[in-house]
């Protein structure tokens, strides 16, 4: 087959700007050829280069004691003592998703697990954080019924079990839903593999499913805006199966075992380009590429597919050639393809042959050291308006409106479509706050929680940046977790406008300011531009999923009330009704700013919290809804009711952070005063849980009914 | 007590159900879907839970042919005790050890969550820690539970007493509302629940603690 001339158009087609291609020729002095264009296309699209948000991303703190591997490999590692380590990353698989909602997010779930293997680690826990247009939106049901079957269909056969996540529905996300997946991992701290290569003619070993044409431009698709040819686009999603995914694991920490692996790299966004430019890169080496003897599954495939296939379950390796024999063991028992498919080499070079003929030649660091790096405009958000009168509502009319709407209803209907057990040491499955899992055979125990509160992040892009870590701070130390490390998944609309720009770089400020404080450094991430459907961006959403550490089993804060115990509040309120839940659910108003964020607070109320945990026997963090919705919450856990004594609707609904509910007896309530009054904390007794009611002031419904309101909200809006 | 858990490629519950054994005070063995014998002296065979071969032509149907299964089969007929859960269970009934089949859920979905199980009958090494008519709390997992059987089979199950277990609120549309059944011999037992998901405080509670202890206890030679 002829390949097509190099023409503007072709260029333009490829996501490249004309400035990008001068680039281009100023690098290689020549016209490129097809395969040529393809891969430049492929390194230096928005996804794979992370143009427009490195500068800003820099900024982010990286280090600590705990972290061994900060961003830049597949995934984070940090330490969690004992000589063992956690491996996690966040990723989005959005513009798939929207596309084509099983496949999408199926492979969405189906990379972020590589990218936890790849680095030695057994996946042991996930999480999902999705985001959806408006319930009446005609589009939304198909996608979330797609998007949950597609993670649970991938994850539940893969055999992780899902330890939380979130789902909200926006206007805003009508035309561009949002599915950010995460993974952890467990490893020896010492054997983590990385995907430097080293060595010159050392042989590059490809292993698991064939190449297909499946996914060829994936890459470059979901660096772009949508329009209404997205239909169009449907053919550049991939198509996952997670039993070879699981062999392919299987097979990848067997491989590890023999110490055949010098340095492994998954193929993810643009496939054989990324990962092998990756590791030459890293080591400092070229590498040759001979690509009939690329396993495929498809005929007369061009170099330039082979090169751009997005097939999933494929992994590439640069191993020790004297331990070829056992490699190929562990390959045929796991009945894996594998091939010899190149070698590195010495030169600077990337050389892509295809049956003896030259394909691409191209300079293998300047891929990606000369890649393009924007310092976009960008305009700092305008201050939000002061809010209006809000007017006083009845709180449990108020609270029924909440429980109804999908984004505060119990998410069963979803978390049930996902194995939450299956490893068998699922401590909390999703529900409440963080999820735990034990760490297997140990007293140890990892909680994991995902968090953002977009309506904040577009009010005030760094006050909400701030408060997503913020509430994943709270979450971990809700279960008496010690949080960790970050991991953040940054998804915006298009950088190249000036106030979305602006939106990015307040909440990467806000992020960082947080992280530093409270000690929480972003050990690995992910970012997600152009999130817009003809010229309309979804709400910034810069997810945060973050990882805490649990000493032993009586560490774990519980979550089950008991008749007679005390309600308390622990942090101040004000009152702030500022883009909350209540004025967004129950008025339709999304006005004034985002909550105060106090890190100071956040810190000393958290440490408070973990101190006394003996005098907490349950515990959740107050985050939208307020402490109406948090203590309801609490209430339906276990089926106890609570009586709290004021009625007033910004003490009740009001969203003010660094602030937690508390339930214990009357003693331990005494003795947690005492406590607060020594540490500084505020300490406030709101009521107590009793009876089979939920009673604000004087406004009281039945537990029972309420629940079934809550219980059933999400699958009467969007099942 | 011996136990020989069963690889497949695809099994992902297989530790949880070596674990339990383990707690249980079993010797265990983990078999490969390959091997075409069973470890000397292997009091029970378990067949965990998974995706076998990727489940994508019918669950359990390809599994129901590796070399590991006819090894079973054999086990089985020698008078052997087969505990086999979720794809282990859809694998026994593929294999022709139990009888019916395990359809689609009747919700089309994939369903995680803990059920009550009604004990149907403790005759039998795997039940007899429990009283007939006790309710326990079982964890299941799976998108194709829907247990069927023709009438006839289903009342020989019934008439037999080899339901071991029924479910207190129907999950996903099995006939006679079963969650587990017996052989003719109630030497195996065939369950959509996860009793390994319920055999730790700490995780998903303790009611699947009396199967394994009474395995353990019934097979263990006094």
């Amino acid at each position: 087959m002829q390949d097509p001339a190099i023409t503007p158009d072709l260029i333009a087609a490829h996501g490249l700007k004309p400035d990008e291609y001068d680039r281009i020729l100023e690098i290689i002095g020549r016209e490129p050829t097809f395969t040529e264009l393809g891969i430049f296309s492929a390194m230096w699209n928005e996804h794979c280069s992370y143009k427009s948000s490195k500068k800003w991303l820099r900024t982010l703190p990286t280090e600590g004691p705990q972290v061994i591997c900060g961003p830049g490999e597949n995934a984070g590692v940090v330490d969690i003592g004992d000589g063992q380590a956690v491996v996690f990353k966040m990723e989005s698989h959005n513009h798939p998703s929207y596309i084509e909602p099983y496949q999408g997010a199926a492979t969405g779930v189906g990379g972020i697990l590589r990218d936890v293997f790849t680095m030695g680690a057994r996946p042991i826990a996930s999480m999902n954080s999705l985001s959806f247009g408006e319930p009446s939106h005609p589009k939304t049901r198909q996608l979330v019924s797609g998007v949950v079957a597609g993670v649970g269909g991938y994850g539940n056969c893969f055999g992780v079990p899902c330890a939380g996540g979130e789902v909200r529905f926006h206007r805003a996300y009508n035309g561009n839903c949002l599915v950010n997946a995460f993974a952890a991992g467990l490893a020896d701290a010492d054997k983590i593999f990385y995907s430097a290569a080293s060595g010159v003619g050392m042989p590059v070993v490809y292993l698991g499913a064939k190449t297909g044409r499946d996914g060829v431009g994936g890459a470059t698709m979901a660096s772009a805006e949508f329009d209404d040819t997205i239909e169009e686009k449907r053919p550049t999603v991939q198509v996952g199966d997670p039993f070879t995914e699981k062999r392919l694991m299987e097979a990848c920490l067997e491989l590890m075992k023999t110490g055949a692996v010098i340095s492994i790299q998954d193929m993810g966004a643009a496939g054989l380009t990324c990962s092998a430019v990756e590791m030459g890169d890293k080591g400092g080496l070229g590498v040759r590429l001979d690509l009939e003897k690329v396993p495929v599954r498809e005929e007369n495939m061009t170099a330039y597919e082979m090169m751009l296939s997005e097939s999933q379950e494929r992994m590439l390796m640069v191993l020790f050639p004297e331990k070829e024999a056992e490699a190929k063991a562990v390959f045929d028992k796991w009945d894996l393809d594998f091939a010899i498919v190149g070698e590195t080499i010495a030169e600077d070079r990337f050389l892509i042959m295809l049956d003896g003929e030259v394909k691409a030649d191209l300079p293998l660091s300047k891929l990606s050291s000369e890649a393009p790096e924007y310092d976009r405009p960008w305009v700092p958000t305008p201050e939000a308006a002061p809010l209006g009168d809000v007017p006083q509502v009845d709180p449990i009319d108020a609270l029924k409106m909440l429980l109804g709407s999908p984004n505060y209803a119990a998410k069963q209907w979803v978390y049930e479509q996902y194995d939450t057990m299956v490893m068998g040491d699922s401590a909390r499955t999703p529900g409440l706050g963080a999820g735990i899992i034990r760490v297997h055979g140990t007293g140890k125990a990892l909680a994991f929680t995902s968090d953002v509160t977009p309506r904040y992040v577009k009010a005030n892009p760094e006050v909400g940046g701030k408060q997503a870590v913020a509430e994943a701070y709270r979450n971990l130390t809700a279960v008496g977790a010690k949080p960790l490390a970050t991991t953040d998944n940054m998804n915006f609309g298009n950088p190249e406008k000036p106030e979305i720009m602006g939106q990015f770089v307040g909440a990467i400020k806000g992020i960082g300011a947080a992280c530093l404080a409270l000690d929480m450094p972003i050990v690995s991430g992910n970012v997600s531009l152009y999130n817009e459907t003809d010229g309309a961006a979804i709400l910034p959403t810069p997810t945060i999923g973050a990882v805490g550490l649990i000493a032993s089993p009586d560490e774990i804060i519980g979550c089950d009330v008991r008749e007679g115990h005390q309600l308390l509040l622990v942090g101040d309120t004000r009152g702030h009704l500022g883009q909350s839940a209540l004025l967004a659910e129950v008025f339709g108003r999304e006005e004034g700013d985002a909550p105060e964020v106090d890190l100071d607070a956040e810190k000393r109320n958290g440490e408070f919290i973990r101190a006394n945990r003996e005098l907490i026997t349950a515990c959740t963090d107050v985050a939208d809804g307020g402490i109406a919705l948090a203590a309801f919450e609490l209430a339906e856990k276990t089926g106890v009711g609570v009586h709290l004594d004021s009625d007033a609707t910004p003490l009740l609904f009001g969203e003010d952070q660094a602030r937690y509910l508390v339930a214990c007896n009357f003693d331990k309530a005494e003795a947690l005063m005492t406590a607060a009054a020594q540490a500084g904390v505020t300490l406030t007794s709101l009521g107590k849980f009793t009876g089979d009611s939920v009673k604000f002031g004087g406004s009281e419904a039945a537990l029972g009914d309420l629940a079934e309101i809550y219980r059933g909200g999400f699958a009467a809006a969007v099942a | 007590m011996k136990a020989a858990v069963i690889v497949f490629p695809g099994s992902n519950c297989d530790r949880d159900l070596a674990v339990a054994f383990e707690q249980a005070g079993a010797d265990v063995t983990m078999v490969w879907h390959k091997d075409s014998t069973l470890p000397e002296g292997v009091d029970i065979v378990g067949v965990p839970g998974g995706f076998s071969y990727g489940d994508y032509l019918r669950c359990g149907a390809i599994a129901a042919k590796s070399p590991v299964c006819q090894a079973v089969a054999a086990h089985a007929s020698r008078g052997g005790y087969v505990l086999g859960v979720c794809n282990g269970f859809q694998v026994l009934t593929e294999t022709g050890l139990l009888p019916g089949a395990l359809l689609r859920n009747a919700g089309l979905k994939y369903i995680c969550k803990t059920v009550g199980l009604k004990v149907q009958t403790s005759n039998s090494a795997f039940t007899e820690g429990y009283n007939a008519g006790d309710v326990i709390g079982i964890p299941i997992a799976h998108h194709d539970g829907n247990y069927y059987a023709d009438d006839e089979t289903i009342a020989r199950l019934q008439g037999e007493d080899r339901v071991a277990f029924t479910y207190t609120d129907n999950p996903n549309g099995s006939r006679g509302d079963i969650a587990g059944i017996l052989s003719e011999n109630r030497r195996v037992l065939g369950m959509m629940p996860h009793p390994e998901r319920a055999a730790d405080a700490g995780h998903g509670g303790t009611d699947g603690v009396a199967l394994f202890r009474a395995l353990t206890g019934a097979l263990t030679p006094a």
